[in-house]
């Protein structure tokens, strides 16, 4: 069951990550097909040549037909066309339906991505959108959320990841600087990437746990930074991928798993759907967490990769703690994790900050992350995390 | 204008609006009565309320009187609002109640200071009436 490893990430684009955008807004379609021209001229690959497309919840010029939306726009004729709807989990989604789609041989090239910078002005007022309030919470009348959360006060995603970190110290122990040494370490390696939000500024895991707490026990600096940007990612078979500009990189595993859309009804909290996913993708891959190069895992909070770490087999559950004190989770270290920076030192620009974690993990693989650069560099391990530990997604990515 | 170019805006804190499936759960609250739904096929307990359960899909789902009471079985305390109109309220203590029935209920923890509150604590129920007509069900510490 699952993928051979016939389809290959070949190329990609981002959008460096800025806390203050100054460059012309543009329609999220206009970014959009700005970045795909740059992902698909990184690969060496023509625009009539796509064949697929996958896009997320960020093109705002249409709620609906989306797909065919961005086909129309750049000029495509598709015979796979998907829309992902997985938060922060949806590149990692993105990755693994396109690698299927090729597999099954309904096209050889796939383009997706993610828009991230502001919009112009819009001379109408644009409709309600709860992601302006209530961050991932629904506020429809007749939602779940809307009617037993938003009351109580427990609304967007601070709160729901405090309270996966509560309980999990309650039962594994308090080590809140081994917490903080996520942040500490990944802002390490923010500092040898020049497209980070927190490029040149190093920070140790006392200055995490000295910023002001948000929702006990998570501190400031254990939260990402929203920031603006946007990242596409070219796919196509290895028969095509022979002819592109980079070393491929081949998709050999996958994992998905939902289980909630508020923690609440989590069945397991703090058991999370990562370990299903992790599961999945590594055995898939024929590979297994020893054999992984790097980690590129998701991090909107430090809590989330540490939870990540465990359920995805690098530690046991409840030694995630004691595996971050006795690893050094930057470029230089021995546990290499989100060599970018990770969403905490380099920024959260809306989808695109999940897609960074898939990108940093094939730039490596192509050996083209110059200062930050792994001396091994064949494997990755990539997560997405979407909602509240609610929707995972897991990925094998393997230098050909 | 925020970032994706909307407007920003405010919104008074948001209430309860029950369907026709929850209307008994909130009318029940005013009464100050805690109800919970139960499946006639496979007698799991069900909460939020819905129109079939999620452990079997049965449509046969009915309501029955339980305590209210629980243990925290986590919590948060929000030292920055969840959103600007919970600003009055901060901190507040956010919990996930699990019922005696073993359902698990979002909640707030009234009347306690939030270095009283633990994983594990037993709570009842307090009930909040508030000027809509609606009630919501809080706890405090039992004891």
């Amino acid at each position: 069951m699952g993928l051979t490893g016939d389809a290959h990430i070949v190329g990609y684009a981002e959008r460096r990550s800025e806390r203050r955008f100054s460059g012309e807004r543009r329609l999220t379609l206009e970014q959009w097909a700005g970045l795909a021209a740059d992902a698909l001229r990184d690969a060496g690959i023509h625009s009539r040549e796509v064949g697929g497309l996958v896009v997320g919840a960020d093109i705002f010029e249409a709620q609906q037909f989306v797909p065919a939306t961005v086909a129309e726009y750049c000029g495509w004729s598709v015979d796979f066309a998907e829309r992902v709807d997985l938060g922060g989990a949806t590149p990692a989604g993105m990755v693994w339906r396109a690698a299927a789609a090729i597999e099954l041989g309904i096209c050889e090239v796939v383009v997706m991505a993610t828009a991230s910078r502001p919009m112009p002005s819009s001379p109408v007022p644009r409709p309600f959108d709860d992601r302006l309030v209530y961050g991932a919470s629904s506020s429809a009348w007749g939602s779940p959320q809307a009617e037993f959360e938003l009351p109580y006060g427990n609304i967007a995603q601070n709160c729901g990841f405090a309270m996966y970190a509560q309980r999990y110290h309650d039962l594994y122990g308090w080590d809140e600087w081994a917490r903080a040494k996520i942040a500490s370490d990944q802002r390490t390696s923010a500092c040898a990437n020049p497209d980070a939000v927190f490029f040149g500024q190093p920070l140790t895991p006392d200055d995490v746990l000295a910023s002001r707490v948000i929702s006990e026990p998570l501190h400031l600096l254990e939260i990402v930074m929203p920031c603006t940007g946007g990242a596409a990612l070219v796919m196509c078979s290895a028969e095509r991928a022979r002819r592109t500009n980079h070393r491929p990189v081949a998709v050999t595993g996958f994992g998905e798993r939902l289980t909630h859309k508020t923690p609440t009804y989590s069945p397991e909290l703090p058991h999370t759907p990562v370990a299903a996913a992790a599961q999945s993708a590594f055995a898939m891959s024929g590979l297994g967490p020893a054999d992984m190069d790097m980690v590129q895992l998701y991090d909107c909070y430090t809590i989330t990769a540490l939870l990540s770490i465990e359920d995805s087999g690098f530690c046991g559950k409840g030694e995630g703690q004691a595996f971050v004190r006795e690893h050094d989770l930057s470029y230089k270290g021995d546990f290499p994790c989100n060599t970018h920076g990770g969403q905490l030192g380099y920024g959260q620009a809306g989808l695109a900050g999940g897609m960074s974690h898939v990108i940093e993990g094939v730039r490596q693989i192509q050996g083209r992350a110059g200062d930050r650069q792994l001396a091994r560099h064949d494997t990755a391990y990539v997560t997405g995390t979407g909602g509240v530990m609610s929707e995972q997604a897991a990925l094998v990515l393997q230098g050909a | 204008m925020s970032d994706l170019g909307y407007q920003k805006i405010e919104l008074p804190k948001p209430r309860p609006m029950p369907t026709a499936t929850s209307l008994p759960f909130w009318d029940a609250l005013t009464e100050e009565r805690v109800i919970l739904q139960r499946c006639a096929d496979c007698q799991a307990w069900v909460h939020y309320p819905r129109s079939n359960c999620p452990e079997c899909l049965s449509d046969q789902l009915a309501w029955h009187d339980v305590s209210g009471e629980g243990v925290i079985f986590t919590f948060t305390v929000t030292r920055q609002a969840t959103t600007p109109s919970f600003a009055d309220e901060v901190p507040q203590i956010i919990a996930v109640v699990e019922l005696s029935e073993g359902v698990h209920v979002t909640s707030v923890i009234v009347g306690a200071e939030p270095g009283q509150v633990a994983v594990g604590a037993a709570v009842v129920p307090v009930f909040e009436h508030g000027d809509d007509g609606r009630t919501l069900l809080k706890h405090r510490l039992a004891g």
